[in-house]
Order: structure tokens, then C-alpha cells, then sequence
């Protein structure tokens, strides 16, 4: 068992530093597709850190789990990109500061 | 007794007039709106004379209203002594001044949509009488508020009538927030809403924890907010750009005293807290001084009438402040008579003048309009309080009582009822005396209108013989007092000298009138803008509101903080203002910003507070 | 027989073991889960039938609009049938109790209205299509999951479901900016939050061993927990974040006021009232009976957020101009109230959430079906001065607004009334007295601007906008008609409702 090798704290913290990538990425990048992406990240951080718990008590619910979450994410893929398409169709732009007519 | 027959005949004229009333024609809506108060009036004759002499409160109860757990409130009318006083005054006003409509009303547009909303004041108010327990009493509060709002800015087509709707209807707002938590508190305390066993409970002295003068002084504020106090009084003069009926009907005679007779049902908390009377007392004093004050130097007849309307509602407040309670109550009684009649008078002028309401442009119309000339003085000797009036009774009885429990009440009230007499005749000469000064073609009110002046007008002389405080004797206890003739009298001679006052400036020597205006220039317009309340209450309170939403929310959320901390600090260095500015900036990573910031600070503030518990 | 065939082995043991374990699902099972399965089935079935019928079918918004009521009120009856077999379904991924019972039959209830109120949207915009009746009943479905949901798992997914059908609903006209720019918001800051939620679950599942709800709760009631109470309250928090931002409580409301003017009229309707009603119910479930134990450490932050959002929610709208703008910041408001009586965390607290959840889903669908019959096409009029004279114009249509607007104030005799009272009443209860000074306060400052409209609508002359009015719809005058009554039978006669909420919020102990 090589795995023991590695404390399963690391994990967590890779799981909270690719999720607080997530974020960055959220907040810096400029490209609707790239935000969404930046999602994407995050959910995979939160199945990582599931595998990881779920490992660590011997249970089989966190891997359970993190395929409910994949199958959402793709669910959310698909509905976020033909939602991004339709903006793209109207505003033949996908800077993200381009969407905001609606304010105050 | 089927005392929901009282308030139900005014609402089923309400439906019928509003939901038909477009389609009738005049004769038909008059006799639905007259006739369902006149019905509801002799079944409050045919209740008082059944039932005698009311030692305990006759109570039915209808259906449960709420019920969750112990908690119950229940749709349930009572009728005690207090009640009667009020359902009396209440129906009898009420029917006299919806005759009066009948003619008042006859060129105005929306005729039935007017008496609609006429009577289903009249159930809310019904309502708010008969109510036996805070929650009822609130929706009849709430009711007439509405009713008040609609019928205030009943001609829809000046702004400023609806703005002075509006503003009755915020300012109210303020008042409803104080008895809406005076509410939660009694709940809280005794588990109950119902007059009865709330009261019961108050007496038991096993109960002195509960926190009566909070509870009390939030029930005065809602007291202030519906019966034009002070600080809520501003509501109320503007409130008279509705028709001269509502005015007479809501602004003098009913709605405006439901504080005082809210204050009067809840005489048994306020007893328990000497000091929530001393503010009532207070309160009602100062009141009454500086809307008498005001009343001298107003130009508008129905204006005068308005400030001595809250003038007249602060020395019930004293009444009831200082602890007579049924003096409070008999001054409600033949306020709502000579109140109501001055409005009425006052509108049978404007009436006649064709909606003149100056009294600069009137004028010696003693001759052209003898009936409401006649009227009119018999109202103003009662509010004069002149001996053997209806007014002097009262008054007198809570100038004593006030004298009792402060000598300085008393020479403040002493000296309002001189300024009441000055102001009241001066309004009166100004209009009757003299030479006519205005341009249009008086004429006398038809019938319908001068009966219920004349009516009015008796009660007003003869109200006082009604002896209330009597009556109310069980309910409240008389203490008894022990002053001198001179304070008795008193108040006598101040009427007689404001009059006379009154009369020197205004029909003897008018020019003596112009020289102490000009000679006292700073004080006339202060007073003469009343104080400068209404500025004041814009500067301070309304403009911050509107303006600090609308920098801090609203207008130019320019991204500055986040776009700065996004974009590396300091390359658009912007004034610490735009801090405020925030909030809906339109763009997504800003906002993306904020849920992460609410994040951040929700998880620091976690670790701090964390660790072993 | 069987076991001599050894590749049926496997089969077989996962069938012997299913039953050993009691995984199989019930006949019970599947009638607590009936609704869900009747507005899956038919939305499923909806998107052939669009296909079947094509383009050029007239009448095709009647068709599914009929069908989806239909579909509504079976799934309706079958919601009170289930209530009639309470307790767990799936092995305790679902619980069916009153309470779960009472939200799903509130936002099934809203769904119809909702659909009710766009048959002529629809037609207007040229948009009748059967994908707006299935996405409506697939939102509905997760709905009801997240309100039954006794599982985390539960929780996410259906949270989810309900959500990614939102997301295309609120941009449901493809071709319309305002629509597009709302989806795109929604949908990008939506994820971004559930993915907080979702790490709030993974962190509790570290702690505790388990996403079921009542062991949470026995986790953290019974263990000594205070060695992993930092984890736990990450966990909680982030949580918070994810929830506080379906319901757009403060800080967390930003997307609501942007998104609630871009979506088409009877979408916000729908959105504003069901999903977030739905978002509210499982806050109160898993942070009343999960997080319950340590409901001292949270309560703060639900008190800060609900002041902050009836603060910035009625502030805000004060100074809005557009009509959809200012009812989102109402709605926002109302969340603020709502949070109040979370706050309270007792017993009347949660039926006061029931209850003005009830309350307010009827007036606010009913004020946005007079917006989404008012706008005219392409949302045209949507500015508070251009109901100048509506009272003059259709009086009938303004009084049954004027009885919305009266109940959003809180004027005795209305739904919003009792809303508040109790909502305050559980608030004083939990000693929580400063906040429900400042509560009533806000709402003493929310009338302004509600009064506003009323101002507007009666006392103003009728302008342009008034000239292309059409006369009410059925469908929209049917939606009027019932959310009108049914807030005056609230503010009359409440016991109808607050019985069952206070026997119903009986899962606390």
C-alpha cells in the first residue's frame, strides 16, 4: 500500500487549494467559458476531498456521492453552455463584463 | 344583543353602494348610505336600553380567530359603559354628518364611490369600538387608517391631496409600529389579547414583573400617530384636503380620538405606570399649547379648525394623562359635537363661497348666511368653553383634575383655553363680521345641510347636561378634589377674554391687529409656519432616507473596491465614497466578489467565535 | 436450480442482498414518491409529444399548458394521498412528514398559478412550446425532493434539478437580451454557490460519517464534538452560503434583483415564490434538525443576515423605478423577514416560515401575473409611472394589486399581516428583541414604496400605456382571482393554515 505513503490530510488541502483556485479563477478570468471552467474546478475539488473522506472512514457513500455530483456537473455543462451560446447569438461576445446591462 | 349587526349594517351599505353605486342614481345611494348608519344607530339605541345598566361588560363572542396553542384570539364584541359612550357618539355623529354629505356632496364626482367609503369607515370604526381584545381594536385601527387615506385624497386629481394622504398614511405607519409592539409585549406578558382577562391579570399583583411603562409608552405612540400628537401630530392639518364630511366625520368627531379611547380602555395598565401617564399628560399639554399657538395665525378656516382639532385632542390626552379618565372621555363626547360642527359650519361656508376657504376673502356673511352664522357661534362658545356649555363642562373638569396633580398643567391649560377663545372668534369674526371681502354670491345651505348644524349646535350647548363622568363612575373611579372657586372659574374668564380679545382685533379696531402682528414680525412667522415642523422633519428625517439609499445603493454602484482589488490596488484610486457604492454593479465577477466576500467574513467570524465550546 | 448457473451468480447475490438490507423500494415507497414520479413521467413525456406535434400545431400552448395543469393537480392529490403514509422512503433518503407534505403541495400550488398566469405570455411572445411546461415540472420535481429530502444527497440533487430547469426558464425567450443576461447570471453565480454548498457537505461528511440528516444530528448532539468544531463550523458555513444565496438573504442577494427583472414575467413569478419558498424549507430542515445541536453558533449569523437583507431589500427599493426591479427588492425584504423568524429557532418560528411562506408566494405570484399582464409585449411597460390611471382603466385588475400591495405592507385582514405578526411574535418569543424593533421598523418603511404603486394606479391620469391595455385573460384573471382570495382567507381566517404548520412543524423537538 504506497497510498499510506501520503497523509490524507493532503488531500484535503489539495481539495481546498484547487477549490480556492476555483474561486480565483471565478473572480480573475474574462471569458464566460474559462468562469465556467473555474466551476467545473471547484465541483472536482469537492469530489476530491468526498474520495478522501470517504476513504478515510471506509464507507462507500462519498464515492457514491461524488458520481451524483459528476452527473450534475454534466447536467449543469450542458445547460450552461446553450445558455452561454444563446448570449453569444445576441451579443456576438463572450467577455463576461459585456453582460451587465441590468444593474443598480 | 347581536351587537355584529351594528358594525355589519354600514358594510353591507358599502357593498351595495360600491359594488352598484355607479349604476344608482343619487336618491338610491343616499338612502343606502344614510339608511345602513341610521339602522346601525337604533340598534345601538335598542342595545343601551337593553341592556340597562351594564355594571359588567355584556361580551359575545363569534368565532376563534387564530388559535395556536394557548394562545387564542377570538372575533368577540363587547359592549360596556365605555363602549356605549363611544357607539353613541359614533353612530349619532356619524349619521348626522352623512346627512349633511347628502347635500355637501351633490356637484362632486365619484358621489357614490364618497359614500362608500363613508361607510365602511363607519364598520371599521364600529369595528374598533365593539372590538374586545387588542387584535380586533388593530384591525379597526388599521381599517379607518385606509378608509382615511382613501377618503383624504378623495380628489384624486390634486397632487396635493394625495400627498397628504400619503403622508397621514406613513406618519400613521410610525404610530401602528408602537401598538403593533405593545401587542407582541402584552402577549408576551399575559398570553392574551383579551381586554378582560389582559386587565384581570394586570390587577393581580403577582404580575408586577411585566414591563408596564414600556407597554404603555408604545401604546401612546400609537396613540400619537392616530390622534395627531406630538411628534405625529404633522399628519393631521394636511389631512383636511379631503371634502369638509370626512374632515368633520374622521379628522374631528371619531378616527382621530380612537387614541384616546384606546388609552382610556387600557386605563388599568396605565394606572400601574404613574410614569407613561405623566408623559401622556405631557405630551397632551405641550400639544395642546402649540397647535393652539399655531391656530392663531392661520389664514385657512378649515386650517384653524385642523391645529384646535389637535389642540382639543391634547387636553384629552391630559385628561386621561392625569388620571380622569372619564373627563377624558366626556371631552371626547362634546369635542365630537362642537368639532363637528365647526367643520360642518365651516363647510356650509365653503359651501356657499363655492369652495373659498381663505378667510381674508370672506367676511360679514352674518347676513348673507344667518343659519350656519347662528350655528357657528353656538360652536364656538362651547369650545370657548363659556359657562353652561357643553365644552365648559369638560374642560373645566380636566383643567381641576389637572390642577390636582400639577398647578403648572393647569396655567398652561389655562392659558391654551384663553389662545382657544382668541383664535376660534377670531376665525369666526374674520368670516361673519365686517365687510364682505371676497367675490362670489353666497347662499344658504339647502335643508339637509343646516338640520344636522342644528342639531349639532343644541348638543353643543346643552351636551354638558349628559353627565358622563356619572355614568363612567364604576369604570373609573372619581378621585375626589378639593379646589378652590378661583380654579373653577378661571377658565371662565380666559374664554371671555379671548373673545374679547378677538373681538377688539378683529371687529372693533382691525388695525390693532396688523400693528401687534407687525410688531411681534418674528414670532407671527414662525408660528405662522408652524413651527417649521414639516422642514424640519424633511431635512432631518426624509431627505437622509431618500438620499442615503440612493448613494448607498442605488446610483453609480461603480465597481471601485472590488474592480480595485481585482485589478490590483490603486490603479484607479477612487474616493472612499465609491465604498459605498457596491452593490449591483450589473457584473457577474462583482458580484461572484460579493458572495465570496459574505463568505469570507461569515468563515472568520466562525473561527473566531470557534474552538471548545 | 438457479445457483448452478454461474453467471446469474452475481445477479442474484446483489438481488439477496438487496432484500437483505431492505434496499429494495417498497410499495409504500413509491407512493411516498408518487408526485415526483407523475411530473417526471409527463415532463418526459411532454418533450415527445413537442416533438410529435412540430411547430406549426395550433393551439399548442393550450394543449400543454391544460396537460401541465392536469399533471399538477394528479401530482397535487397524490401529495395528500402520500401524507396519508408518512415516515421515510428509500431507506431514509427521503422523509414524507407534514411539513414536507405542506411545502409540496405550496409549491405545486405555485406552479399552477404560475402556469395559469403565462398561457397568454406565451402567446404574446410567440413562444408556445412544450419545453417551458416540462422544464416548469422538472423545477417543480427537485422541489418537492429538496422539501422531503432527509439526505444531503437528497438535498443536492434536488436542489439541482430544481435549479438547472430555473437557469433555462429564467432565459426561456432565447432571443431577448434582458433574458439571456438573466440566464448567464443565474446560472454562473447559481453553480458558484451550490458548489460552496456542496463543499459545506463534504467537510460535514468528514466530520460526522454520514449525510443523513438525524445522524448529523445525533453526531453532534451526543459525541464530544469541540475537537472538530472548526470542521464543522466551516462546514456549516459554507453550507449558509449556499442556502442564504437560493433564498437571497444578504450578503448572498446580489443576483436576485438582476435576474428577477431579466426572466420573462410568469417565470419570476415562479421563481420568486417556489424555488425560493422550496430553498427556505430545506434551510430551515437541515439547519433545525442537522445543526440543531449547535444552534447557538449559527443563530448570530442568521440574525446579521436577516437584518442586513430587510435593510438593504427595502432600502433598495425605494429608489427603484422599474416595477419587476422593486418587487425583487421586496422579495428580498420578505426574505429578510422570513430569516427573522429563522432566527427565532423555535417551534413558532418555523410555523411562522410556513405560514409567511404561504402567504407571501400568493401575493407575489399574483404581483407579478398583474406585471406579466401589464408589461405588453417584449415586456414594454414595466416602470411603476406607467400604470398611471390603471385604477380608471381596469378597476378590477388594480383593486385584486391593491390587495397584494395591502398585503405586502401588512394591513390587518391580509396574509402578509399574520405573516409578520407571527413571524414577529416568534422572534419576541426567542428574546431576540432588537431585531424585531428593527424588522417592524422595515416594514414601516416598506409601505412607502408599495404605497407608491397605489398612488399610481389611483391617483394619476391615465397615460399612453394605458391605450394598447387588452382586457385580463382567463387564465391571468383565474390567477388573480386566487391568490387575491386566498390572501384575504389567510389574513381572515389563518387557522386554516397555521393548524396544520403548527402541527406539521413538530419534527423539532
Amino acid at each position: 500500500m504506497t497510498f499510506n505513503s501520503v497523509p490524507l490530510s493532503w488531500y484535503l488541502m489539495l481539495s481546498a487549494i484547487l477549490f480556492v483556485l476555483g474561486i480565483a479563477g471565478f473572480l480573475y478570468r474574462r471569458n464566460v467559458i474559462t468562469v465556467f471552467m473555474s466551476i467545473e474546478l471547484m465541483l472536482n475539488a469537492v469530489n476530491l476531498s468526498f474520495v478522501t473522506f470517504s476513504y478515510q472512514l471506509k464507507q462507500v457513500d462519498g464515492h457514491i456521492f461524488s458520481f451524483f455530483v459528476m452527473v450534475v456537473a454534466a447536467a449543469e455543462a450542458a445547460v450552461g453552455l446553450a445558455i452561454i451560446l444563446t448570449v453569444f447569438k445576441n451579443r456576438q461576445s463572450l467577455r463576461i463584463d459585456d453582460v451587465s446591462s441590468m444593474k443598480y | 344583543m347581536n351587537l355584529w349587526l351594528i358594525p355589519i349594517f354600514p358594510f353591507l351599505g358599502f357593498l351595495i353602494n360600491g359594488l352598484f353605486g355607479r349604476r344608482f342614481p343619487k336618491q338610491v345611494v343616499n338612502v343606502v348610505a344614510v339608511g345602513s348608519v341610521l339602522l346601525s344607530f337604533l340598534w345601538v339605541l335598542k342595545t343601551i336600553t337593553g341592556l340597562g345598566a351594564m355594571e359588567t361588560a355584556h361580551v359575545e363572542r363569534y368565532f376563534t380567530w387564530i388559535q395556536s396553542g394557548t394562545f387564542n384570539v377570538g372575533v368577540d364584541f363587547a359592549v360596556d359603559r365605555l363602549t356605549a359612550i363611544m357607539l353613541l357618539v359614533v353612530t349619532g355623529v356619524g349619521l348626522l354628518i352623512h346627512t349633511y354629505a347628502i347635500g355637501y356632496m351633490e356637484h362632486e364626482g365619484g358621489y357614490y364611490r364618497f359614500f362608500a367609503y363613508l361607510n365602511l369607515f363607519m364598520f371599521f370604526m364600529l369595528t374598533l369600538v365593539l372590538a374586545s381584545n387588542f387584535l380586533l381594536l388593530f384591525v379597526g385601527w388599521e381599517g379607518v387608517g385606509l378608509c382615511s387615506y382613501l377618503l383624504v385624497g378623495f380628489y384624486f386629481t390634486e397632487k396635493f391631496a394625495t400627498d397628504a394622504g400619503n403622508k397621514a398614511f406613513i406618519v400613521n405607519r410610525i404610530g401602528d409600529f408602537g401598538f403593533t409592539l405593545a401587542m407582541f409585549l402584552i402577549v408576551r406578558h399575559f398570553g392574551t389579547l383579551d381586554f378582560g382577562t389582559v386587565f384581570e391579570q394586570a390587577k393581580n399583583p403577582a404580575n408586577s414583573a411585566v414591563p408596564f411603562f414600556a407597554i404603555c409608552m408604545l401604546l401612546l405612540l400609537g396613540a400619537t400617530g392616530k390622534s395627531a400628537q406630538i411628534p405625529l401630530y404633522v399628519w393631521l392639518p394636511d389631512a383636511m384636503a379631503g371634502p369638509t364630511p370626512v374632515s368633520a366625520l374622521i379628522h374631528a368627531a371619531t378616527m382621530v380620538t380612537a387614541g384616546v379611547y384606546m388609552i382610556a380602555r387600557s386605563s388599568v395598565l396605565f394606572t400601574h405606570s404613574p410614569a407613561a401617564m405623566d408623559w401622556v399628560a405631557a405630551i397632551g399639554m405641550a400639544t395642546a399649547f402649540f397647535a393652539a399657538t399655531i391656530g392663531m395665525a392661520q389664514t385657512d378656516m378649515k386650517k384653524v379648525f385642523a391645529y384646535s382639532t389637535v389642540s382639543q385632542l391634547g387636553y384629552m390626552f391630559v385628561g386621561v394623562g392625569v388620571g380622569a379618565f372619564s373627563a377624558g372621555v366626556f371631552h371626547l363626547m362634546t369635542h365630537a359635537f362642537f368639532k363637528a360642527l365647526l367643520f360642518l359650519g365651516a363647510g356650509s361656508v365653503i359651501h356657499a363661497l363655492s369652495g373659498e376657504q381663505d378667510l381674508r376673502q370672506m367676511g360679514g356673511l352674518r347676513k348673507k348666511i344667518p343659519i350656519t352664522c347662528i350655528t357657528l357661534f353656538c360652536g364656538g362658545v362651547a369650545i370657548a368653553g363659556l359657562p353652561f356649555t357643553s365644552g365648559a363642562a369638560s374642560k373645566d373638569l380636566i383643567l381641576e383634575t389637572a390642577y390636582a396633580r400639577s398647578p403648572i398643567l393647569y396655567w398652561i391649560g389655562l392659558l391654551t383655553a384663553f389662545m382657544t377663545a382668541f383664535y376660534v372668534f377670531r376665525a369666526l369674526f374674520l368670516a361673519f363680521f365686517g365687510k364682505y371681502r371676497g367675490d362670489k354670491h353666497p347662499h344658504e345651505a339647502p335643508f339637509v345641510m343646516w338640520a344636522p348644524l342644528a342639531v349639532l349646535a343644541l348638543l353643543s350647548l346643552v351636551g354638558g347636561l349628559l353627565s358622563v363622568p356619572r355614568w363612567l363612575e364604576p369604570m373609573f373611579p372619581e378621585k375626589e378634589l378639593n379646589v378652590g372657586q378661583l380654579i373653577t372659574i378661571l377658565p371662565f374668564i380666559a374664554g371671555f377674554l379671548g373673545i374679547a380679545l378677538a373681538y377688539l382685533f378683529y371687529v372693533a379696531k382691525p388695525s390693532l391687529a396688523e400693528t401687534a402682528k407687525n410688531s411681534m414680525g418674528w414670532l407671527y412667522n414662525l408660528i405662522y409656519n408652524k413651527y417649521y415642523v414639516d422642514e424640519a422633519y424633511d431635512l432631518a428625517v426624509v431627505n437622509p432616507l431618500i438620499q442615503g439609499s440612493r448613494s448607498v445603493l442605488w446610483r453609480g454602484m461603480d465597481a471601485g473596491l472590488i474592480d480595485g482589488i481585482v485589478n490590483g490596488v490603486g490603479r484607479r484610486s477612487r474616493g472612499i465614497g465609491n465604498i459605498l457604492k457596491l452593490l449591483q454593479s450589473g457584473s457577474i465577477r462583482n458580484y461572484a466578489a460579493w458572495v465570496v466576500f459574505g463568505s469570507v467574513i461569515l468563515l472568520i467570524a466562525i473561527g473566531l467565535s470557534g474552538g471548545p465550546r | 436450480m438457479w445457483g448452478s448457473q454461474s453467471w446469474l451468480q452475481p445477479a442474484f447475490q446483489l438481488a439477496y442482498l438487496m432484500t437483505m438490507y431492505n434496499f429494495m423500494p417498497s410499495g409504500d415507497d413509491y407512493i411516498r414518491f408518487l408526485p415526483e414520479i407523475i411530473m417526471s413521467v409527463m415532463g418526459t413525456f411532454f418533450m415527445v409529444l413537442e416533438g410529435i406535434l412540430g411547430d406549426k400545431k395550433e393551439g399548442k400552448g393550450l394543449i400543454f399548458g391544460h396537460l401541465t395543469l392536469a399533471t399538477l393537480l394528479a401530482a397535487l392529490l397524490a401529495c395528500m394521498y402520500a401524507n396519508g403514509f408518512p415516515g421515510n422512503a428509500f431507506t431514509g433518503m427521503l422523509i414524507i412528514d407534514g411539513y414536507g407534505t405542506f411545502f409540496r403541495v405550496l409549491v405545486i400550488g405555485v406552479g399552477m398559478l404560475a402556469v395559469l398566469s403565462s398561457y397568454q405570455y406565451l402567446k404574446r411572445e410567440h413562444a408556445e412550446a412544450g419545453e417551458y411546461h416540462a422544464l416548469i415540472l422538472f423545477s417543480i420535481v427537485g422541489q418537492c425532493v429538496m422539501v422531503t429530502a432527509n439526505e444531503l444527497i437528497m438535498v443536492f440533487i434536488g436542489l439541482e434539478v430544481s435549479s438547472i430547469a430555473t437557469y433555462v426558464l429564467a432565459g426561456y425567450l432565447r432571443d431577448d437580451k434582458r433574458n439571456n443576461e438573466a440566464a448567464l447570471k443565474y446560472f454562473l453565480l447559481g453553480s458558484f454557490a451550490t458548489a460552496f454548498l456542496l463543499y459545506g457537505i463534504a467537510w460535514i461528511y468528514g466530520a460526522s460519517g454520514s449525510t443523513r440528516l438525524d445522524t448529523i444530528q445525533a453526531f453532534l448532539a451526543n459525541r464530544d464534538v469541540a475537537h472538530n468544531m472548526a470542521l464543522i463550523g466551516t462546514a456549516a458555513a459554507l453550507m449558509f452560503v449556499g442556502f442564504a444565496f437560493k433564498v437571497s438573504a444578504a450578503p448572498f442577494q446580489i443576483w436576485a434583483p438582476d435576474v428577477y427583472q431579466g426572466a420573462p414575467a410568469p417565470v419570476t413569478a415562479f421563481m420568486s415564490a417556489g424555488p425560493k419558498a422550496a430553498a427556505f424549507a430545506v434551510f430551515v430542515r437541515v439547519f433545525m434538525t442537522a445543526f440543531g445541536p449547535i444552534v447557538d453558533r449559527w443563530e448570530p449569523f442568521v440574525w446579521s443576515s436577516a437584518l442586513l437583507t430587510m435593510v438593504i431589500g427595502n432600502f433598495a427599493a425605494l429608489m427603484q423605478s422599474n416595477i419587476k426591479r422593486l418587487l425583487a427588492y421586496s422579495s428580498i425584504a420578505h426574505a429578510g423577514y422570513v430569516m427573522v423568524a429563522i432566527a427565532a429557532h423555535n417551534q413558532i418560528g418555523v410555523s411562522a416560515v410556513m405560514f409567511y411562506l404561504a402567504a407571501y408566494a400568493l401575493m407575489n405570484i399574483g404581483a407579478f401575473a398583474v406585471v406579466a399582464h401589464f408589461s405588453r409585449q417584449g415586456e414594454k411597460y414595466v416602470n411603476v409611472e406607467d400604470l398611471a390611471g390603471l385604477g380608471w382603466k381596469q378597476p378590477v385588475t388594480a383593486a385584486l394589486f391593491a390587495i397584494f400591495l395591502l398585503s405586502f405592507i401588512g394591513v390587518p385582514l391580509t396574509g402578509g399581516f399574520f405573516g409578520k405578526f407571527y413571524i414577529f411574535k416568534a422572534a419576541l418569543d426567542a428574546n431576540l428583541i432588537w431585531l424585531s424593533v428593527l424588522g417592524l421598523l422595515n416594514s414601516a418603511v416598506a409601505a412607502y414604496y408599495y404605497l407608491r404603486i397605489l398612488v399610481v394606479m389611483y391617483m394619476q391620469e391615465p397615460g399612453e400605456s394605458m391605450a394598447s391595455l387588452q382586457p385580463l385573460s382567463t387564465g391571468i384573471s383565474v390567477t388573480l382571482w386566487a391568490s387575491a382570495l386566498g390572501t384575504l382567507i389567510l389574513g381572515i381566517y389563518p387557522a386554516a393554515i397555521l393548524t396544520f404548520a403548527r402541527s406539521s412543524s413538530a419534527f423539532l423537538k
